[in-house]
């Protein structure tokens, strides 16, 4: 789960990592209300959505006058910002971050991760900051440091420094980086963080260490031990179809493509996508239904899917080994007949109870294409979308 | 012979008077797996599928000689109960959970190594459909027919993928030693290298099928594994040509985000060490196939 760049400063600041002043804002007034109160004569005011380079697709407005705060406020509240982490369709403004603007001298880069080749936790650092870490790796691989954390142990204050002198910080700053660095580090370890990313983080003029900006993504897994971060999730950031998935045990995931995919299994669900561009198709979703799927679930899987505009052909490829593909029949027939289906469906079933699910197909009486193996099905669902095409133009010409 | 399991393996089930436990602990025992009993706290001196059910797993590897164990146990206790089994001297732990949280797994993975090598424990998974030793014994959730007994190692992230290369094999006549599933998540007990490893060793095995997805160094790993150790052959799929960046595809660990992540980019690299890589997700059992017939006019000309 991501959360908002203020959120995450909020969070970082209870573990002792200095962040500027600043204050969340849903309107114009609002944003002139909270730089009054933050004081001083110049501001940032920035957009709060799921995705970094938000400076660079114009997200953050400096500012030296009220006026002009409730100008920029304007101009981003219901703003879509596109950047290159949002997709093309971009996201929303919603809510304001504004922040003290304070006079730079150097951005460092400061990030957490669960390195998956350690199996732990790995802090990476480098001397320039303000630029992506991909970019950094690209233009100065030589320049990053990494650390990776003893799990039973945690952080230790020698390896903070060795990053701190490493960074070509001075005496004055290094106890500061420290500090930010073992706070970092207790954050991601008590808050069930799969990462933790202050870019940049800032020596000001005056010398101070400041979180800039950061960004804070959480394991999923473990939210339910973590009510005060599960309850900043902000529904409007993700995908309402996907948010829906979610609450009927669905994983669900939207593509570009016209074909729906109903699967059980997260590799046999890729392997099915894979296997329908491959006969020359394009999958509209990525969906696994689970397991132990009942014929309910089923539904409301076909329903989500359904619902979106693009579809012209269905693909349900069931392998059951937890699941039953007798359920699985049931749901896919419920569906069907209360949807009023129009587009081709194409159905595979094998494992427990095939036999079962297959005559619950055939007795429906729906015009549903079975297929037998997994090439067979995703052929026959491209062949039967093309056909329908084929149809509806024909009939549009006459 | 096979890898893991076999008739003989002493397993025991935790969690396993759950519901879904005891379904699976029944299919088990129906493919004549060696169940000797289960554990859930609590519930000790009581009898289960006319089987002893144990407090702690402790009391399991003493009163009914358990060598392995299957763990069933719900995603926020799981960790624990594998640090249970592996203290209590289980050689070969099984997690099917799903949802773990990460850091408990980086916890697990960091207690084992307190035990010295020869008493380490195994982990396979979790999040995993578990193992197959066709027509000796599973400790898993698969349906045990579609396995037929053969020679040929199979180790997958994916459980239904899995299944699917099973069934692919077995229509063609192709069988399998011992079918693996490592499971999806991010960190997880046993890496395809480490089970490629006792597939090499396994005088029964004579090529392994290994079915990888996006995300995470594992695959790349195994691959450089088998070009600088392996003499058998190994077809090799990378599942998720079309996953976007960035979106997490069902699995925690399915996820592009480094360099190396991509399908595309495992499958080349896969390639690039020699392994045979199966063109599409419906060409797994007939690439294993013509691997077995290259290797067996391989030997011939030997002879």
């Amino acid at each position: 789960m991501d959360i908002h760049e203020y959120q995450a400063k909020e969070l970082l600041a209870g573990f002792g990592v200095v962040i500027p002043r600043g204050g969340v804002a849903y309107s114009p007034e609002q944003a002139v209300y909270r730089a009054s109160e933050i004081g001083g004569t110049r501001w940032a005011v920035k957009a709060q959505i799921h995705s970094g380079a938000r400076g660079k697709a114009g997200g953050v407005k400096i500012c030296s006058t009220e006026d002009e705060v409730r100008q920029g406020a304007k101009a981003l509240l219901g703003k879509r910002l596109i950047t290159h982490q949002t997709g093309p369709e971009g996201r929303v403004v919603h809510r304001l971050y504004i922040e003290q603007a304070v006079p730079i001298e150097r951005e460092l880069y400061v990030g957490l991760v669960l390195d998956r080749k350690s199996e732990r936790i790995m802090v990476v650092a480098a001397p320039q900051g303000g630029m992506e870490i991909e970019e950094i790796a690209k233009n100065t691989p030589n320049a990053i440091l990494r650390e990776v954390v003893e799990p039973a142990i945690g952080m230790t204050a020698f390896q903070a420094r060795e990053i701190a002198f490493g960074l070509g910080l001075g005496p004055a700053q290094v106890s500061r980086a420290v500090t930010t660095l073992l706070g970092a580090y207790r954050a991601f370890r008590d808050l069930d963080a799969t990462m933790v990313e202050i870019n940049p983080l800032v020596v000001t003029k005056d010398g101070s260490l400041l979180a800039l900006d950061a960004k804070m993504t959480f394991d999923d897994n473990a939210l339910f031990r973590r009510p005060n971060v599960s309850e900043l999730r902000d529904y409007a950031e993700e995908d309402p179809r996907e948010a829906q998935a979610g609450e009927h045990g669905l994983n669900y995931v939207a593509l570009d493509g016209n074909i729906g995919c109903i699967i059980n299994g997260a590799g046999l669900a890729m392997a099915t996508m894979d296997m329908i561009k491959h006969a020359g198709g394009e999958p509209a979703n990525f969906l696994d239904v689970g397991g132990g799927a009942s014929p309910e679930r089923v539904a409301a899987a076909f329903r989500l899917v359904l619902a979106d505009p693009k579809i012209e052909a269905m693909l349900v490829n069931i392998f059951a080994g937890i699941n039953r593909c007798d359920w699985v029949a049931q749901g896919v027939v419920q569906a069907a007949r209360e949807t009023q289906m129009k587009i081709p469906l194409v159905v595979r079933l094998a494992g427990t109870n095939v036999v079962e699910g297959q005559k619950i197909l055939k007795d429906s009486g729906l015009p549903i294409i079975t297929a037998d193996s997994l090439a067979d099905a995703a052929e026959r669902v491209v062949k039967a979308m093309n056909d329908a095409k084929g149809r509806s133009t024909a009939a549009g010409r006459a | 012979m096979s890898i893991l399991i076999d008739e003989t393996t002493r397993v025991i089930v935790q969690g396993f008077t759950g519901d879904k436990a005891t379904f699976h602990a029944k299919e088990m025992i129906a493919y004549g797996t060696n169940v000797v009993g289960g554990v859930t706290p609590g519930k000790g001196g009581a009898k289960h599928l006319d089987r002893p059910v144990f407090n702690t797993v402790k009391e399991a590897v003493q009163q009914a000689g358990a060598t392995a164990s299957l763990v069933f146990v719900p995603a926020a206790f799981c960790a624990d109960s594998i640090m249970e089994a592996a203290a209590a001297g289980i050689k070969f732990v099984v997690a099917i959970t799903d949802g773990i949280p990460a850091q408990d797994m980086m916890m697990v993975k960091r207690y084992m190594l307190r035990f010295p090598k020869e008493k380490r424990t195994m982990l396979v998974g979790p999040n995993c459909a578990g193992v197959i030793s066709p027509g000796k014994a599973m400790m898993g959730i698969m349906p045990g027919h579609i396995y037929m007994q053969g020679n040929v190692g199979v180790v997958s992230r994916s459980g239904t993928l899995g299944y699917e290369a099973a069934s692919q094999m077995k229509a063609l006549g192709i069988g399998i030693t011992t079918s693996v599933g490592i499971g999806g998540d991010p960190i997880n007990g046993s890496s395809f290298l480490d089970v490629l490893k006792l597939f090499e060793e396994d005088p029964d095995t004579d090529a392994v099928m290994m079915i990888g997805e996006i995300g995470g160094p594992q695959e790349a790993e195994a691959a450089q594994f088998v070009k600088e150790n392996m003499k058998k052959p190994v077809v090799g799929y990378v599942a998720g040509l079309t996953a976007p960046k960035g979106r997490r595809m069902g699995h925690a660990g399915a996820i592009i985000s480094a360099f190396g992540d991509t399908a595309a980019e495992k499958a080349e690299i896969m390639r690039s060490l020699g392994l045979t890589v199966a063109p599409s997700p419906a060409e797994l059992g007939s690439t294993v196939a013509k691997a077995l017939a290259s290797r067996s006019k391989k030997t011939a000309v030997k002879v």
